[in-house]
């Protein structure tokens, strides 16, 4: 199967032809109501697979938000705001400003996570910080998605194509190796950084980064 | 003369007096990982953490299979700590999906959480004692590991790799008499562990290779990101169980160690220390579980998240774990990405082990309660 990379094409119920355990697959031929009642009979969850429910937006997450957005305006966007976690997007022009002032203002202090994901469909290639706080009590829930786009070339050479960024390792210094991570597994490479070396993979690797979407498993 | 070389590869020019050394990615100082390691006569002068030995592509895995598929690979990366590693996978989903928990399921991830934090602990103890010298403290805790798997090996039917949490809740409900056996169990255990207190942490001949080596401060522990024991014994009170408790956490009793020194040896005792409060953890479970109910909800075959994605986090052995998820309307994650306690303090090694003695290494480096096959993932 492959990886699924159409966000916007309706999917084809694959129920059907994944599961493998017969008994609990309606045959094809059951009407809606036999199937509901097949379904119930098995005790299976019949709801939606993602119910749709309105969540009230937190107020101290709101207020945040409204910080970050408050300051630089139309140069950012607010993704989401839920309960104890907040994303927001940057132009990578930007991303250094923004992230100081969540570092200086927020009293965000360190990163937990930077992974890529890679969207081929729109050529583009998303990093995303997680970060979080140690010192400010408030904070101790909360995790502050900050999150930029880089442009990907169906080609890759990396660390001389334009899938580039500034790094943040001067605003938060435990980026270090997760920034490598995603150098050497999505080829972007981030500007300023110290040591843009190679982790986790052989030294005499010569594929493409290995987590972009057009790396295939073998005999998958 | 100029040679090609390949991507990555560079030539080393040789200093007189300072020696490379590799230590790993076999050598079983290190676990399955290598150490770059520059020493000057006795005294290292710097170290470059090279992992990725052990690197199996576990998230790029997880983008081939649908939800329920995923769980018995992503707990290979530590299977001394199976349902710990699984339970964010597990709430990210629950979160992606809709799905509710039944109640009595919680109490029982929790005492599946614990008991697996406990078998962790011992293990790495085991290992810390053998590599400094002290072979009493590898085969105690090797041996009382074996009550805490029992006791899994009853819930789950495995021994190491149990798969026993899944989205939902668990995979099936505790044996008959378990309550009365885990209690049994944990009680005679908390009697061992005070004996290990005596027998390994007085012991002078660790204090002195221990007490003073390796000393983060506070300040530096947040500015790399540390997390769990290390980021506690420089004295960061930090605890996902406490700051963002998960499934039943905030009803238990229990509390944070939290030292202030700094060094291999509070690094060393705090997971100790941990096992502790994860019997009163595991105690107060019992005690509080609903008696009966069910411990799954099910879920509809290859059930789809929507386009969305999610952040969750839990404390594991070795400090928090956190997953990434991002879905787009396929039965299957567009990614994951795994953020390890292991990988976030890799960036310490080479700030704790400049100027130690290369033999005092695997004191400081043991003491990091770093597991190699988790940070490569």
């Amino acid at each position: 199967m492959s990886s699924g990379t159409d966000k916007d094409v309706e999917v084809k119920d694959t129920a059907e032809e994944h599961s493998t355990s017969s008994e609990n697959t309606k045959p094809d031929s059951m009407s809606k109501d036999e199937a509901k009642k097949f379904y119930e009979e098995k005790g299976l969850d019949l709801s939606p697979d993602v119910p749709v429910k309105p969540k009230p937006i937190p107020a101290f997450e709101k207020s945040l938000a409204d910080k970050v957005s408050s300051k630089f305006g139309d140069k950012i966007t607010v993704d989401y705001v839920r309960a104890d976690r907040i994303r927001v997007t940057a132009k990578r022009e930007n991303i250094v400003d923004v992230a100081k002032f969540i570092r200086d203002e927020l009293k965000y202090d360190h990163a937990e996570s930077v992974s890529g994901v890679d969207y081929p469909d729109s050529s583009e290639i998303e990093v995303i910080y997680h970060l979080g706080s140690y010192t400010d009590e408030k904070l101790g829930r909360q995790i502050f998605a900050l999150a930029t786009r880089v442009p990907r070339e169906d080609v890759p050479n990396p660390g001389s194509d334009s899938t580039r960024t500034p790094s943040l390792r001067d605003v938060f210094y435990s980026v270090e190796f997760h920034e490598r991570e995603c150098f050497e597994m999505f080829g972007v490479y981030f500007e300023g950084h110290p040591d843009m070396r190679r982790l986790l993979l052989p030294e005499d690797w010569a594929d493409i980064p290995p987590f972009r979407k057009d790396f295939k498993i073998k005999g998958r | 003369m100029t040679t090609q070389l390949p991507p990555g590869m560079h030539i080393e020019t040789v200093d007189e007096k300072i020696m490379t050394l590799n230590v790993g990615p076999q050598h079983p100082g290190s676990g399955h990982m290598r150490l770059i390691i520059k020493v000057d006569g006795d005294y290292i002068v710097s170290c470059d953490p090279d992992p990725g030995y052990v690197h199996r592509g576990e998230e790029k895995m997880a983008e081939y299979r649908n939800y329920i598929q995923n769980i018995p690979h992503l707990e290979r990366p530590v299977i001394h700590d199976s349902s710990n590693i699984l339970y964010p996978y597990c709430l990210g989903v629950e979160e992606l999906l809709g799905i509710e928990v039944p109640e009595r399921a919680k109490y029982i991830r929790v005492i599946a959480a614990e008991l697996n934090r406990c078998i962790y602990i011992l293990y790495w103890l085991a290992i810390y004692g053998i590599f400094l010298g002290h072979s009493t403290m590898f085969m105690w805790p090797a041996g009382d590991r074996e009550l805490f798997i029992d006791l899994l090996e009853a819930m789950s039917g495995a021994r190491v790799t149990h798969a026993y949490l899944v989205p939902g809740g668990v995979r099936n409900d505790l044996p008959s008499n378990f309550e009365e056996r885990c209690l049994r169990q944990v009680e005679y255990f908390e009697k061992r562990l005070r004996e290990y207190e005596a027998i390994f942490y007085q012991n002078p001949i660790l204090k002195a290779r221990t007490e003073g080596s390796g000393i983060l401060s506070r300040t530096d522990a947040i500015r790399l990101g540390t997390t769990g024991s290390v980021l506690r014994a420089s004295g960061v009170d930090f605890d996902v169980r406490k700051k963002e408790p998960y499934d039943v956490y905030e009803n238990l009793d229990f509390q944070t160690i939290v030292m202030k020194e700094g060094d291999s040896y509070a690094r060393s005792r705090i997971p100790y220390l941990e096992m502790f409060e994860s019997c009163r953890i595991i105690k107060d479970a019992l005690k509080k579980m609903p008696k009966s109910g069910s411990v799954r909800t099910k879920l509809k075959p290859n059930p789809k998240g929507g386009n969305d994605e999610v952040y969750r986090r839990i404390e594991s052995g070795r400090g928090a774990i956190g997953y990434y998820i991002v879905s787009n309307n396929r039965p299957e994650p567009y990614r994951v990405k795994i953020s390890v306690g292991s990988f976030r303090n890799l960036i310490c090694m080479p700030y704790l082990l400049k100027g130690e003695k290369l033999g005092n290494m695997p004191a400081v480096y043991w003491g990091l309660n770093y597991w190699p096959v988790e940070a490569d993932r």
